[in-house]
């Protein structure tokens, strides 16, 4: 517990320290805490038993206010321990990323950083419920401020936008994660598990007793969740703020936003929505696995007719984070342990995509794919980078996009209960609400996925050089912000050793999620068990399936291999 | 059967109930001379002194206040004068200067002479406590009429105190229009509140509560009782600034000083919300027979534990209007004073859902308890907004007369000029907002809890939805100062000569995050100033037998 303190409470005192010290140190001093915060996590991850991996380990507790059955109680299994690694993983190269974009009021948007990072990890480690609700809300100002002062034109809009969205749907969530809270106190008779029949937000017990729910209450108690997690994640049709605020942000705040806010919603989903809410999942999973594949398609082309290359990115996240919840809502092994891979593959990627943007709009102050074009024989190190993490991205096999894309897909494609007509074996088939059909047209986001990533990379970094200053429609515009530039320390033409070193880390542990995943996947299978495990036992699904199926899935390869059909 | 004083043992008792109103008359008293007196630091010594009043009439109302005074919430004066006395100390120092401002400079310069005729000083303190000996009084209430005095005590003072807040060429127009506008409404009011109490006696007999409690629930609620119970309830509505009776709220804000703004937004509210509870508490929670009380504490889950279905009707609308109203009519402000009205009128929204809630157990189920719990919360959060404007002025007009800031331009990059003041309305306004962790957001957690324990699930998304439209507004209140830069074209707002308003402040802001290490106690006292007993055992608590009912731990 002293080591995710630790992590969570250093970026803390760092910004305390970074918004009354000097303004010319701020950068240092804060890149320190935030590696003081990796560091932390890195010594959790360490002591952390990786064996158990579905324990809630480096647990521990502190009385805040009894009286609302209100702790201040921490804990990771694999998931939020593998989350928070990325979270203090990204905190650094945030920070250092920002050293020549951020040159007004360093010390507030250092601070802000630092209470972001802060609160991220928090939202991870919870294991009480108010204090998650605490932390994922706590999210929203840092990064509000951030945007509103430290974005491009049309930042204040996107700000707003992003805080009311958010801040909305969290709160219907809160009420529905209060009324768990409340059925937990008068609904399930005490004593039946630790903390139950009593006023208690600690997520063990609330979803010990969320499976006892009546069904048609559940799927108010999901409706809710949803409206909260589901606007972050952000799932089609609420995911309107999030291009928005993307293309606004300054790029650490896009990064940010894209590797680990976006989690925040999959992972309460992944956390809330699915154990609380059992038998209503079991039930919606093919509506919530439409809305996802619509959601997968429809921005992806959206993504296709971009010409601002930030909103394009920004687009194929929510396109991604479809696959992300798909894998989620299939129930199944497979499904869920690609989904929560997806969450950390995602983080890296797309947020080495907004850095490598970033790097683009500090040189030439434009993102406009009309205005930028070859620039592979201008900024060979940038291309490579670029072509390297769009690769990632578009889930080539051997790159860290593919693995988890690919399971979120199977678990799609068997998650379906049909399967069991059909006469004959069918290898890995579970009962559930998708199917097939889900596979096929996701999959087919992954095709429209390598247009648009492919057709972007294609534009800017090779075909015929484009650069902003030759452009004469905005040569104005281009005099004014290099005649600005003077004053600013000048970059180089292609990437320093700064920005290489921000990237490295992240291309280098692609290579390794692409080619070893295992470890990682051992790891995540046995909390992705245990929850498929639960939510199916709870949602009663298939009479004399439960059993065999809980059977089966608790082991989990065994399982996908000898489920036959009944 | 109204309540009479039966021997010389029960007039003891009822004065030892209320020993910490008499401390704070006694203080009035001395105020009232100490502020005529024609040397300088004599008269400074009114505040402090009505400080030290409420000081100690806050420790009176811990140390002494008996939880024998019957009825049906018995545990309420002693947590209820507490909390007065807490919010009251912080409004002290923010009403520093708020009158004779002008006459003091001209004194102090020796162009005029000191003339006590002319001074407001000792009237402006002598009715801030009585206003407070009134909210006080309220608490304590057992009785309609001693309720009716109470109210009026509380309100009357406040007419005044708008009135007389306005003090030069400027702010005095305003504040006369403010001031009769308050004045005339809360007359119609209190027209209204007493005339549904006068149906109640017709209907009941009594003019006591727990008698009255009784009666209900023996034979039950006639029409006549009802009619009278919901003009008393919508005419109390007033004091809390409530849908039907909100329209004066903008305005009156508005027109008197931010002091007086401020106390106008926690005096009257909370005198109002003690006065709903007492009324409801008559009628509600017993009123189908079947129930049984154990330990004389009526259990929540039990079945007919609840508000009479058209006293709850009333109580629902009102509260889901005056939520949306507010909420909505201040997104489309430009003055912060007017933001902060609108936001008074919707959190009376908010409070008033946990009066639907009614009394439980513990905190999460006690709806009542997180009524009173809130009112500390919305008073310790609201005068950080307040004693920001307060804080600070402009010199305005051809003889440069001072003037409150009120716009929101004129919060423009507070947090840069000045940090304390800034940060203040940052904490306020989120505080004010409800965003976790902030004391807001523990104050609206056992709203939440009890409404849905109490199964009133629309009540609660209305609640939440409206918590969401709050957003639009207080977070501007939080971008001015934060994020804009201060307008260069304007001249810079300057602080006020009296630093105590930057204190009061500087306390609520550091109360906002401060408290919310230490509400588990406080949550704790809401909760069980807001234990329900049913009518039997306070019937037989006036009647003088207090053995039988007792719960163990009830000093005695």
């Amino acid at each position: 517990m002293t080591l995710l303190l630790l992590a969570i409470l250093t970026p803390l005192a760092v910004a305390a320290v970074v918004s009354l010290g000097p303004a010319n140190r701020a950068k240092d001093i804060a890149t320190a805490g935030m590696f003081g915060s990796l560091l932390f996590a890195l010594l959790a991850a360490f002591r952390y038993d990786w064996t158990r991996s579905g324990d809630f380990q480096l647990a521990g507790s502190l009385e805040w206010l009894p009286a609302l059955g209100l702790n201040i109680s921490i804990g990771v299994d694999s998931v939020a321990m593998l989350l928070i690694l990325l979270t203090a993983l990204l905190g650094p190269i945030c920070s250092i990323a920002s050293y020549t974009a951020i040159t007004e009021r360093v010390r507030t948007y250092y601070a802000w950083l630092l209470i972001l990072q802060a609160a991220m990890i928090g939202v991870f480690a919870a294991r009480d419920l108010i204090l998650f609700y605490i932390c994922f809300e706590f999210t929203l100002i840092p990064m509000w401020v951030l945007i509103n002062l430290f974005g491009s034109t049309n930042r204040k809009a996107a700000a707003t936008k992003f805080f009311l969205y958010t801040f909305t749907g969290s709160l219907i969530a809160l009420a529905g994660l209060v009324y768990v809270a409340w059925f937990n106190a008068t609904g399930v008779p005490a004593g039946s598990f630790p903390g139950a029949g009593e006023w208690t937000f600690d997520i063990a017990a609330l979803q010990a007793a969320a499976a006892s729910m009546p069904a048609s209450t559940q799927a108010w108690v999901l409706l809710a969740l949803l409206a909260g997690f589901a606007v972050k994640v952000p799932l089609f049709p609420v995911h309107t703020w999030l291009p928005l605020a993307h293309t606004e942000a300054p790029t650490a705040g896009s990064v940010i936003l894209a590797g680990v806010l976006l989690k925040l919603g999959t992972y309460g989903i992944y956390r809330f929505a699915l154990p609380f809410a059992p038998a209503a999942v079991v039930e919606y999973s093919t509506l919530i696995g439409v809305l996802c594949v619509v959601g997968i398609l429809y921005a992806g082309l959206i993504c296709w007719v971009q010409t601002d290359v930030k909103k394009l990115v920004a687009y194929s996240s929510v396109s991604h984070l479809g696959f992300c919840v798909l894998g989620l809502v299939a129930l199944n092994v497979t499904g869920v342990t690609g989904s929560v891979l997806y969450m950390i593959n995602h983080g890296l990627s797309t947020g080495a995509l907004f850095l490598l943007i970033g790097m683009i709009y500090e040189r030439y102050h434009t993102r406009s794919m009309k205005e930028l074009g070859g620039l592979a024989a201008k900024m060979p190190i940038w291309a490579t980078f670029m072509v390297f993490f769009a690769m990632a991205s578009v889930a080539l096999p051997g790159l860290n996009g593919f693995i988890s894309e690919f399971l979120c897909l199977i678990g799609a494609f068997q998650a379906d209960s049909s399967w069991a007509l059909r006469p004959g074996p069918t290898p890995g088939a579970t009962p559930g609400g998708l199917g097939p059909w889900f596979g096929l047209f996701a999959g087919m986001g992954m095709i429209v996925g390598a247009m648009y990533l492919l057709y972007m990379v294609g534009h800017i970094v090779w075909g015929p050089l484009i650069e902003p200053h030759a452009h004469h429609a905005h040569g104005g515009h281009g005099e004014a912000s290099h005649a600005h530039e003077a004053h600013a320390p000048a970059l180089p033409r292609d990437l320093n050793a700064r920005e290489i070193g921000v990237l490295l880390p992240l291309a280098a542990l692609c290579v390794v999620l692409g080619i070893y995943p295992t470890p990682i996947l051992r790891v995540l299978e046995t909390p992705a068990d245990q929850l498929v495990v639960d939510v199916r036992s709870a949602a009663g699904l298939a009479p004399a399936g439960p059993a065999v199926e809980a059977a089966n899935e608790s082991q989990p390869q065994a399982a996908q291999l000898a489920e036959v059909n009944r | 059967m109204i309540a009479q004083i039966h021997n010389i043992g029960e007039i003891h008792g009822t004065i030892r109930g209320i020993i910490p109103e008499i401390a704070l008359f006694a203080t009035t008293c001395v105020v009232m001379v100490l502020g005529l007196s024609p040397s300088l630091p004599v008269r400074r010594l009114c505040a402090p002194v009505t400080a030290l009043g409420l000081a100690i009439a806050g420790v009176l109302a811990v140390t002494t206040t008996p939880e024998t005074l019957g009825g049906t919430l018995p545990w309420l004066p002693q947590y209820a004068k507490a909390i007065i006395a807490v919010v009251g100390l912080l409004l002290v120092p923010l009403a520093v200067g708020t009158v004779d401002r002008t006459e003091e400079h001209l004194v102090a310069q020796g162009k005029i002479e000191f003339n006590p005729l002319r001074t407001n000083r000792a009237e402006f303190w002598a009715f801030f406590l009585f206003s407070l000996t009134g909210l006080m009084l309220c608490a304590s209430a057992r009785d309609l009429i001693w309720l009716f005095l109470a109210l009026e005590l509380t309100s009357l003072p406040t007419y005044i105190m708008v009135t007389i807040s306005g003090q030069n060429p400027l702010s005095a127009p305003r504040s006369n229009e403010a001031g009769v506008k308050y004045f005339f409404l809360g007359a119609m009011s209190a027209a209204m509140f007493l005339f549904g109490f006068a149906l109640l006696y017709g209907a009941t007999g009594t003019t006591s509560l727990p008698d009255m409690a009784a009666i209900f629930a023996q034979r039950g609620v006639d029409p006549l009782a009802m009619i009278g119970m919901l003009l008393a309830v919508v005419g109390v509505s007033y004091k809390i600034a409530a849908v039907p009776l909100h329209f004066y709220t903008p305005d009156v804000y508005e027109g008197a000083a931010s002091p007086v703004s401020a106390f106008l937004a926690f005096v009257p509210k909370a005198a109002g919300f003690l006065s709903i509870i007492l009324l409801v508490s008559t009628m509600g929670w017993h009123f189908l027979p079947g129930e049984s009380a154990v330990d004389g504490v009526i259990h929540a889950t039990e079945e007919g534990f609840s508000l009479p279905p058209l006293l709850r009707l009333t109580l629902w609308v009102m509260a889901a209007l005056t939520m949306t109203v507010g909420n909505v009519l201040a997104v489309l402000q430009n003055n912060v004073k007017r933001i902060l009205a609108y936001s008074s009128i919707a959190h009376s929204g908010y409070m008033l859902v946990g009066v639907i809630a009614g009394p439980g157990e513990s905190i999460t189920t006690n709806g009542l308890g997180a009524v009173l719990f809130y009112l500390l919360v919305y008073g310790v959060s609201n005068i950080g907004a307040f004693a920001v404007l307060a804080s600070l002025e402009r010199r305005v007009g051809p003889s440069g007369e001072p003037a409150e800031i009120e716009t929101v331009d004129d919060l423009r990059g507070l947090c840069y000029t000045h940090p304390v003041l800034g940060w203040t309305m940052v904490l306020s306004a989120l505080s004010l907002l409800g965003f976790p962790p902030l004391l807001g957001f523990l104050g609206k957690l056992p709203l939440f809890t009890a409404a849905i324990s109490k199964g009133e699930i629309p009540l609660v998304i209305v609640l939440g939805l409206n918590s969401a439209i709050a957003a639009f507004y207080y977070l501007r209140l939080v971008a001015v100062p934060l994020l804009d830069s201060p307008d260069p074209t304007a001249a810079p707002a300057a602080r006020t000569p009296f630093a105590s308003r930057v204190l009061a402040g500087f306390v609520s802001a550091a109360g906002v995050l401060v408290l919310i290490l230490v509400a588990n106690s406080i949550m704790r006292a809401s909760s069980k100033a807001g234990l329900y007993r049913g009518p039997e055992a306070a019937i037989v608590e006036t009647d003088g037998e207090h053995a039988a009912a007792q719960p163990p731990d009830a000093a005695h």
